[in-house]
């Protein structure tokens, strides 16, 4: 058995400074990694490089056992990107932002007042997402989590602008996602807990 | 493993885009106005500023519109792609198992029809203003048409370079101007045969043909300029 995602030899610059160089993971199904490290020390970047949004200077990064660059949009189906612009329409409600990110990937299910419900923000509700309050926006990314049929979650700093029930949402999310099977790379600068196996890489 | 991309097909992507753009066209109408107010005020000063003298605006009038048109356009490429730039959608929409260059098309199409199509549609009030007859203002729809889809897919190209730049919008409209001649040479002359009473078929097939150049090309090197816009 292969792991699911796996990164070899990973290295970046980024203008003179080398970010991170041969850096190494593998995970399995419902295993999460867990990168840590302060402001400006290149966890988004790695995260961004792991999405396939900017090239990494050296290394690949393989998903079920295959190069991601031979087949990029196998990867991208199975990949759910969570960050720090959500990439919702302002001026649309919570419902149709989701009506148009199902046109994009799959799917679970398109019971979006039960995922809105499940985050907390109430469903059916006519107002735009833009006079939501950024916590709840950061919500309703996370329905968009729940939705998409993607084994591979990719959190950028997933407690920003969270309560205490949300961040606690977040961790229960994260954590019933990794019990179904499924794997979760999350950068933060914040140590959270989360009760599945984690690898650590500490920027 | 299996061995099957899931996404929802191509058309349910294509018809997703093109309906939220459409539908945030709708909402914030003022980015898609002011380019046809523009337009419309510039080519409607002219005849104002130079006089009533018919055969002087018979002259001008082409030429002053497919300018206007050609400046309307470039006004309104700014707002293709920088909204999903800034509030990240665009990164969704790199990200998604939907093939970006198809995505790309499908923005640019919405584009198109908010602000391309209703400038063709008033074009014939303002030929009125320049005292054209019905045959010229003919051909001046039928050039504006595929005129005004080749501008917004060679400025996509350019909206998608500069779209992470802070004041990108004179670097856009120079990195397109080049690119934008052949449509208004050969838009705003094919237009001017017309009023002389002359053959206008090959102007047409050339707009024509420079319409699917552009269409076949320019969806690929937008998505090219997207992801390193997003670096």
């Amino acid at each position: 058995m292969t792991e699911l995602l796996s990164g070899k030899d990973l290295t970046l610059i980024r203008g003179d400074r080398c970010l991170f160089q041969g850096l190494e993971f593998a995970l399995d199904s419902g295993e999460l990694l867990f990168v840590e490290g302060v402001n400006g020390s290149g966890k988004t970047s790695l995260l961004r490089s792991i999405a396939g949004l900017l090239d990494f200077d050296c290394g690949l990064i393989q998903w079920q056992g295959l190069d991601v660059g031979k087949d990029p949009q196998r990867f991208r189906a199975s990949l759910a990107w969570f960050a720090h612009r959500i990439g919702f329409k302002g001026d649309l409600t919570a419902a149709q932002n989701l009506d148009f990110e199902s046109g994009l990937r799959s799917f679970r299910s398109d019971d979006f007042d039960a995922a809105l419900d499940r985050v907390g923000v109430s469903a059916g509700s006519a107002l735009p997402v833009r006079s939501l309050s950024a916590g709840q926006q950061r919500r309703v990314g996370l329905a968009r989590l729940i939705l998409a049929d993607a084994p591979l979650w990719l959190m950028d700093e997933p407690f920003t602008n969270l309560d205490k029930d949300g961040q606690a949402l977040v961790r229960q999310l994260v954590n019933e996602h990794l019990a179904a099977g499924g794997v979760c790379a999350m950068a933060s600068h914040q140590t959270v807990s989360i009760d599945a196996p984690t690898q650590r890489i500490v920027l | 493993m299996d061995t099957e991309i899931r996404f929802p097909g191509l058309l349910r992507g294509v018809s997703a885009v093109i309906h939220r753009d459409l539908l945030l066209a709708w909402k914030r109408p003022g980015d898609v106005l002011n380019p046809l107010f523009f337009f419309a005020m510039v080519s409607s000063l002219f005849p104002l500023a130079i006089g009533p003298n018919a055969e002087q605006l018979q002259i001008i009038g082409p030429g002053v519109t497919w300018v206007a048109a050609l400046l309307a356009s470039l006004l309104a490429l700014n707002s293709l792609f920088l909204n999903d730039f800034e509030d990240g959608s665009l990164e969704q929409l790199i990200l998604s198992p939907q093939p970006l260059p198809l995505m790309v098309l499908a923005k640019t199409a919405a584009h198109w029809l908010a602000t391309g199509l209703p400038l063709v549609l008033v074009s014939p009030i303002i030929a009125l203003s320049y005292q054209l007859q019905p045959e010229v203002i003919r051909i001046m729809v039928i050039t504006l048409l595929p005129g005004t889809i080749s501008l917004s897919l060679l400025g996509s190209i350019g909206a998608a370079l500069t779209v992470g730049l802070s004041r990108g919008n004179a670097l856009l409209s120079l990195l397109i101007l080049p690119l934008a001649m052949p449509v208004l040479i050969f838009g705003a002359r094919t237009v001017s045969l017309a009023a002389t009473g002359e053959a206008t078929a090959g102007g047409i097939y050339f707009l024509a043909g420079y319409c699917m150049l552009a269409l076949t090309l320019a969806p690929f090197a937008t998505a090219a300029a997207i992801r390193i816009s997003n670096e």
